[in-house]
C-alpha cells in the first residue's frame, strides 16, 4: 500500500473534470445542510487529504447493514467505496479471503495507527467466552477489542452494533451486547435502524471523511442530522392522525384510504429516524408508504417492545404479555371489589354498634 | 374570610354553649386547610380526570373520524386538552410546592414521610387496624392521620412528580431538540431504555393515580360517615369539626410529647 490519494486525485483519475469536482463539493455542501461559504472547505480537503482508512468488522450480524449500504444511491456506493474512503477490510465485500485478508487488519493498523476509522456491523456475543461468534478461528470479542485499541473512532452500524438487536432481545443466551459497552474508551458514531437508511450510512462517513470530525451526536449518540426527529414528526400521513382517522384493521376503508397506522401498531411515534424524509431505495418508498406501521428498528430493545401491531407495548415482566391499560383495568377493578366488600362490611358494623359512639 | 389562626380552635369544648350549638351537630372546630390549598385540591382534582380522560385516548383513540382530514381536528383536539390541563396541573404542582413553606403546618404534610418515626408508625399500623375491622375505633387528627399521609405522598407528592417529569420527557419529543422541554426533562428518555417505554411508564403512573382516587374517594366518604369527625366538607370550607370531645392525636399540644418519643 503505497502513500493514498487524495479524494481529488482519485476522482480526476476516474475522468471526472474539475467543473464536475467543485460541483460534486457544492452539492455535497447541500446535502449537509451547510453554507456556500463552506465550499472552498470542502474543495480544500478533498485535494489535500488521503482517503481514510476504513476497516469494516462483521460480527453477531445478518449483514443486512451492508446490504443497505451498497444500495445507497445519494452518493452511489461505488463513489463512497472506490473514491472516498480506502475500504481495506470488509470481509463480505473484499476479494481476499482467509489468512491473507486477516493480515492486511494488521498492517493497516500498524501503518495508520489512530488514523484509521472502525466500523462495526454486528455485536460481540460474551457469553461462553464469546465462542457464539468466531472470526478467523477467534471470539469475534477478541478481534473487536484488538482493532478498536487504535481507532480514530468508531462507528456502530445498525441496531446490532448500537443496542443489540434481535441476538439481544429476551432472554439473550449469548448476551450479545451493543459495541459501547465492550468498548468505552474511544468515540462512537450509533447508526441505528434494521437495516439504517443507506443514504444515512454513506452520509455519516462522507461528513466525517470531509470534515475530518464526528457529527454531532444526540444524547444517545446518534448524528442530530438524520435522528433528531421521529418518523412521526415528518410522515406524510400525519394529518390523519391529528384528524383521528386511523386504519382500524389492515382490510378496512381507512387502509385503502391510507389513513394513519398508529391503532395498527405504527411505532413511528417513538422511532427516531430519517425515513419519513429520506425513505428508501432512492427514496421509492418506506413502511408506511407501504401500508404498514413502523416497526421501530431503530429504537433501544425494540424486539422486546411488541406488540408491532398494537399501540400500547406488552409489559413483559407479568409473564403472560399484558399492557398498562390491561393492568391498570385488572387493579381498578380489583380495588373496585375490595371497596365494595369493605362498604359492605363497614355498614354491616355500624349497624351492629348503632348507639355505641 | 374572617382571619383565621394557623390551626387554632374556632371554637373549643369550654366555648360549647356558644360555638356549637350554633353550628349544629359539632363540639369543636379547627381550620386547617387554607384556601390556596383548597384551590389547588379541586383543581388538581379536576386536571387528573381531565388528563386521565385525554390520556386514555390517546393510547386508545376514538373510532375513526369520516370525511376530509383537513375538516377533522379531532386527535389534535384531545392532545391539545391533555398538554393544556399537563400545564395547569404542573403549574399548579408548584404552587402547592410554594404553599408547604407558605403555609401552615398542615399544607407540608403531603410532602412529609417521616420514615424516621417510629411513633408515626404506629398509629400508621393502628389506623391500618381500623380499617381492618380490628380497632374499633380510630384516632382523631386535625389534618391527614398517618394512613392517609402515607398514601398522599406515594401517590400525589411523588407521583405527581414522576408523571410531571415523564410527561414533559414526552412532550420535549414534540417540542424538539433544543426546546427548553428538551434540555429539562429529554434525559429521561434514554434512561428508561426508548420513547415506548416512557410511554408505558408514564401509562402506568396514570392507573397509579387513579387506583389513589378511587380509594381516596372512597375512604373521604366512608370516614365522613362513619367517623368522628368532618372530611369532604373540610376541602371545601377548610374547617375540621370534631363531633365528640376527645382531643385528636396530632393536635398542637400533643407535638412535644411526639418530639420527645422521637429522641427516645
Amino acid at each position: 500500500m503505497a502513500t493514498l490519494e487524495t479524494f481529488y486525485e482519485v476522482m480526476r483519475r476516474q475522468g471526472i473534470t474539475r467543473r464536475s469536482f467543485l460541483k460534486y463539493c457544492s452539492l455535497t455542501a447541500a446535502a449537509l445542510g451547510l453554507g456556500p461559504e463552506l465550499v472552498p472547505q470542502i474543495v480544500h480537503a478533498m485535494e489535500t487529504k488521503p482517503r481514510t482508512p476504513v476497516l469494516w468488522l462483521h460480527g453477531l450480524e445478518c449483514t443486512c447493514c451492508s446490504e443497505s449500504f451498497i444500495r445507497s444511491a445519494h452518493p452511489l456506493v461505488k463513489d463512497v467505496v472506490l473514491s472516498m474512503i480506502s475500504l481495506d477490510y470488509d470481509d463480505t465485500l473484499m476479494a481476499s479471503a482467509g489468512h491473507h485478508a486477516e493480515a492486511i487488519l494488521d498492517e493497516v493498523m500498524e501503518k495508520y495507527k489512530g488514523n484509521y476509522i472502525l466500523a462495526v456491523e454486528g455485536n460481540p456475543p460474551l457469553n461462553q467466552d464469546g465462542m457464539s461468534c468466531i472470526v478467523g478461528g477467534k471470539p469475534f470479542t477478541d478481534q473487536l477489542r484488538k482493532v478498536a485499541k487504535d481507532a480514530k473512532a468508531i462507528i456502530s452500524w445498525g441496531s446490532c452494533a448500537s443496542f443489540g438487536c434481535v441476538q439481544a432481545a429476551r432472554p439473550n443466551p449469548t448476551r450479545a451486547t451493543p459495541v459501547h459497552e465492550v468498548i468505552t474508551d474511544k468515540p462512537i458514531i450509533k447508526v441505528p435502524g434494521c437495516p439504517p437508511i443507506a443514504e444515512v450510512m454513506t452520509g455519516v462517513i462522507t461528513y466525517m471523511l470531509t470534515f475530518d470530525r464526528i457529527p454531532e451526536l444526540d444524547r444517545q449518540g446518534r448524528p442530530k442530522m438524520f435522528y433528531s426527529q421521529r418518523i412521526h414528526d415528518k410522515c406524510y400521513r400525519r394529518p390523519h392522525f391529528d384528524a383521528g382517522q386511523f386504519v382500524e384493521s389492515f382490510d378496512d376503508e381507512g387502509a385503502r384510504k391510507g389513513y394513519c397506522l398508529y391503532k395498527v401498531g405504527c411505532k413511528g411515534p417513538t422511532t427516531y429516524n430519517a425515513c419519513s424524509t429520506v425513505r428508501w431505495n432512492e427514496g421509492t418508498s418506506f413502511p408506511i408508504q407501504s401500508g404498514h406501521g413502523c416497526i421501530g428498528c431503530s429504537e433501544d430493545g425494540f424486539w422486546d417492545k411488541g406488540s408491532w401491531y398494537a399501540r400500547q407495548s406488552d409489559i413483559l415482566q407479568f409473564g403472560i404479555e399484558a399492557n398498562a391499560d390491561q393492568i391498570g383495568t385488572t387493579a381498578a377493578i380489583g380495588v373496585g371489589s375490595i371497596i365494595a366488600a369493605h362498604a359492605a362490611v363497614s355498614a354491616l358494623k355500624r349497624a351492629q354498634h348503632k348507639g355505641d359512639v | 374570610m374572617a382571619p383565621l389562626d394557623d390551626a387554632k380552635p374556632v371554637a373549643t369544648p369550654d366555648e360549647e354553649g356558644t360555638a356549637a350549638p350554633a353550628a349544629g351537630r359539632f363540639l369543636k372546630a379547627i381550620y386547617v386547610y387554607e384556601v390556596p390549598v383548597r384551590v389547588w385540591h379541586w383543581v388538581n382534582a379536576l386536571a387528573i380526570m381531565v388528563l386521565s380522560v385525554t390520556g386514555y385516548l390517546i393510547a386508545n383513540p376514538l373510532p375513526t373520524m369520516p370525511g376530509e382530514a383537513s375538516a377533522n381536528f379531532l386527535m389534535g383536539y384531545i392532545r391539545f386538552v391533555h398538554f393544556a390541563a399537563a400545564y395547569i396541573f404542573a403549574v399548579g404542582f408548584i404552587g402547592r410546592l410554594y404553599w408547604a413553606f407558605a403555609g401552615n403546618h398542615h399544607a407540608r404534610q403531603l410532602f412529609r414521610f417521616p420514615f424516621w418515626d417510629r411513633h408515626w408508625w404506629g398509629e400508621l399500623f393502628l389506623e391500618a387496624r381500623w380499617y381492618l375491622f380490628l380497632e374499633r375505633k380510630p384516632k382523631l387528627y386535625v389534618g391527614h392521620n398517618p394512613l392517609a399521609q402515607f398514601a398522599m405522598f406515594w401517590a400525589i407528592a411523588v407521583g405527581s412528580v414522576f408523571m410531571i417529569v415523564t410527561g414533559f420527557a414526552l412532550y420535549s419529543e414534540g417540542a424538539g431538540q433544543g426546546s427548553w422541554q428538551d434540555r429539562l426533562f429529554g434525559w429521561v428518555i434514554p434512561l428508561f431504555g426508548q420513547s415506548m417505554d416512557v410511554h408505558t411508564w408514564h401509562h402506568l403512573g396514570m392507573w397509579a393515580i387513579l387506583l389513589f382516587v378511587i380509594v381516596h374517594v372512597y375512604a373521604a366518604v366512608r370516614e365522613d360517615i362513619m367517623s368522628r369527625q368532618s372530611i369532604i366538607s373540610t376541602m371545601i370550607s377548610g374547617v375540621r369539626t370534631f363531633k365528640d370531645t376527645e382531643a385528636p392525636a396530632d393536635e398542637e399540644h400533643e407535638r412535644p410529647v411526639k418530639k420527645a418519643a422521637r429522641v427516645g
